[in-house]
């Protein structure tokens, strides 16, 4: 089952191999890493998205909150929490492809934010699904490159992660 | 201040009095500071016997122990000793030179990625970049590796970081500032009712006792609880100590793969287990779905992380383990504990006690038996003085055989385990308490490893006597090639060896060696009178095995012994 954990970490050197290095010792796989500064640039916020079962995901939870750099660990309830992730993909584009392209990008409120001659770089930001959507429509033209940031995710309404 | 000296001004500040290291390029700095600063420091022959003595003097004094070494070769000799201290959880700093700031990155001489390599088995590492943050990390360094659950802490300084001048004031690096870093100490309170409850209820209940307690200090409240509740104690391999082992009523010893019989009787058919400090680690409960079947499992431990993650617990308790056995047992004295409560239990405790003892006999076949010389090594000392084990038989006899009646008394590399650790070890105990026999049981293989600490045991006297179970074999390993590989002994006879009483005198030392049963008291008895390091070679019967044993993976009620190969 997929978890996302929000992990609240001091911004110190080394911290990012630290927890990476916890995951690949307990043989998990993360699937998606996003790390920035939080409001406190003293403070980073990591969203790293595994694949585990709960019991020994549970178990790196306990080691992750043995490293001294990390202050908080929040294992974010997808009924309860949002969260996006932003791709850049370069399609094949033509003048003959190119309108039925930006008809898809105008459904899926994305943009185009470069043009040239035979491709263009579309922005998209969403929830996996959407993103995964999307990709499937633009895939027939032929996608040349694609990049991802990785999964972000906040909790909904007032409470704190 | 020179830099070099504020590390040391600030290695004093921590309370450290000796330091265990080598010299090497990039300390030089750091060594010339101690030429002529007040702070003991013992060189020892390699670097793997400074982390290991550090580790022997954390373990013996309860204190940080502090090893330092060069960038390069010397930082990664260490390494062994941090994994060690690692896993047995031992306060220790490691001071590693680093190249300078500025060649770092770029395979300078004798670089290596320290902060890198010691990720798995550090509590935690600095690679300090700024010479103004030195004080505040030895002051954290020590904070971590001391408190909670105690571990090694790495902390590699660039050799400029140490030729430099700044302003020194003690006073303003005291603040800790540590927001993930808050160890639980008090137990929470609903959860010691609840084993309190659980532990009244309890018709046959067994304190399962470990290592935590002793780094905890809480073997007086252990014992005191133990005994107010009347509850039998086993200990795991690094929690021998905790619980006085001449206690014959409630002590059953050791449990697991080397275990007592009425220990891993005890434990299989108990209803419940009140372990403290302990990781119910694979040598300890064997086969897990069948370990302790019927039993109701309490656990209390400083670090959050060891709850449920070997086996399933009924009641946690996060917490200090000196502190949680005062709360409980408050807690307990407000139930109304019945003597008869759990009298069949300690009737069948007793049994099984009388029926399985550890017997030993002087000699089999001509040749002196090592649970013999064991069980001499502590008559001797009366159970006074503090045993260091190798790793391998000699450790498990040592562990079986000796009657230890103290905490911080019986010193062994129970997680990693690490051949070569008791000698360094010994000598670290031994800087530690000099007002304690301090002995290492030694295997003929164990002790090779690190044999070169003989010089420093005689460069600054250190009177540690080094009894060696000589059975010419790296003889665990072949014990299970004996029992499980159809005895096929694949490089495990080491039969060439140096002569080990001409090897002691070629340092100064004393050597004895004793070949006869009968000899075995005489020769501890003038070795531990003397005040010189000594070394004896005790010629033991070559293929004797350790006695009972549960396979590895198999249930601890169904034990292997001599008849049942």
């Amino acid at each position: 089952m997929k978890h996302t954990l929000s992990v609240l970490v001091e911004n110190k050197p080394g911290v990012l191999t630290r927890i990476a290095g916890l995951f690949a010792r307990r043989g998990f796989n993360i699937d998606s890493l996003a790390v920035g500064e939080t409001e406190n640039p003293g403070i980073s916020r990591m969203t790293i998205t595994v694949d585990g079962q709960d019991q020994p995901l549970e178990q790196v939870t306990k080691q992750l909150h043995k490293l001294i750099n990390v202050i908080k660990i929040t294992d974010l309830d997808p009924a309860t929490s949002l969260d996006r992730e932003l791709v850049m993909v370069k399609v094949k584009a033509d003048e003959t492809s190119r309108s039925e392209i930006m008809q898809i990008v105008e459904i899926f409120r994305a943009k185009i934010i470069d043009v040239s001659k035979s491709a263009l770089i579309i922005e998209v930001t969403g929830t996996r699904e959407k993103l995964a959507a999307i990709m499937s429509l633009l895939r027939p033209f032929g996608i040349q490159e694609l990049v991802r940031t990785g999964r972000i995710a906040m909790d909904r309404g007032r409470g704190l992660t | 201040m020179n830099s070099a000296r504020v590390i040391l001004e600030s290695l004093k500040r921590e309370g450290v009095d000796v330091v265990f290291g080598y010299p090497g390029g990039s300390v030089i700095p750091l060594y010339d500071a101690l030429y002529d600063f007040d702070l003991d420091h013992i060189l020892t022959r390699h670097e793997q016997g400074a982390a290991h003595a550090a580790d022997g003097y954390a373990r013996a004094s309860g204190k940080v122990g502090v090893c330092i070494a060069t960038s390069g070769p010397g930082a990664t000799n260490l390494t062994t000793g941090i994994a060690n201290a690692y896993l047995d959880s031992v306060p220790m700093v490691a001071i590693t030179g680093q190249v300078r700031t500025n060649l770092i990155g770029t395979d300078a001489f004798q670089e290596a990625d320290v902060t890198g390599i010691t990720l798995p088995i550090v509590k935690h590492s600095y690679l300090v970049k700024r010479v103004e943050d030195l004080p505040g990390v030895i002051h954290e360094a020590f904070y971590i590796a001391k408190t909670g659950r105690p571990g090694p802490v790495v902390v590699d300084i660039p050799v400029d970081l140490t030729t430099m001048d700044f302003d020194y004031d003690p006073e303003g690096v005291q603040k800790i500032d540590l927001p993930g870093y808050k160890p639980t100490v008090k137990g929470h309170p609903k959860q010691i009712k609840a084993a309190a409850q659980a532990i009244a209820e309890a018709q046959r209940p067994v304190i399962f006792a470990g290592g935590g307690v002793i780094s905890a200090n809480a073997a007086d409240e252990l014992r005191e609880f133990a005994l107010y509740a009347k509850i039998p104690v086993t200990t795991s391999l690094t929690g021998i100590g905790c619980f006085p082992e001449d206690n014959e009523e409630l002590s059953l010893g050791m449990l697991g793969m080397h275990g007592t019989r009425y220990a891993n009787y005890a434990i299989t058919n108990c209803d419940l287990i009140f372990g403290i400090g302990v990781r119910f680690d694979d040598r300890v409960t064997g086969k897990i779905s069948t370990f302790a079947p019927g039993a109701k499992i309490i656990h209390v431990d400083v670090d959050p992380a060891e709850i449920s993650k070997n086996v399933a617990v009924d009641v946690p308790i996060v917490g200090d383990a000196k502190r949680v056995l005062v709360d409980l047992l408050a807690q307990l004295k407000k139930h109304d504990l019945s003597p008869e409560r759990h009298l069949p239990w300690m009737r069948q405790v007793a049994d099984w006690k009388r029926a399985h003892p550890m017997l030993v006999a002087q000699e089999e076949e001509g040749e002196i038996m090592p649970e013999y010389v064991v069980r001499m090594i502590s008559e001797i000392t009366k159970g006074e003085a503090i045993i260091c084990t190798e790793v391998g038989q000699n450790q498990m006899w040592a562990a079986q055989y000796s009657t230890i009646r103290h905490p911080r008394h019986f010193i062994t590399s129970g997680g990693l385990g690490t051949m070569g650790f008791g000698f360094p070890a010994a000598i670290g105990a031994k800087v530690a308490r000099p007002d304690k026999t301090v002995i290492d049981i030694a295997g003929d293989g164990s002790i090779q490893m690190n044999i070169q600490e003989l010089g420093t045991a005689m460069n600054y006297r250190i009177p540690v006597k080094v009894c060696i179970l000589n059975n010419q074999y790296l003889g665990m390993v072949r014990q299970w090639q004996d029992l499980f590989w159809n005895k096929r002994y694949s490089a495990t006879c080491i039969a060439c060896q140096p002569d080990f009483v001409k090897l002691a005198e070629a340092y100064g030392a004393q050597g004895f060696r004793a070949t006869k049963g009968n000899e075995v008291e005489e020769v501890l008895r003038v070795a531990l009178a003397s005040d010189e390091p000594a070394l004896i070679d005790f010629r033991i019967k070559r293929e004797s095995n350790v006695w009972p044993m549960v396979p590895a993976g198999g249930s601890l009620g169904d034990m292997m012994g001599e008849g049942d190969r």
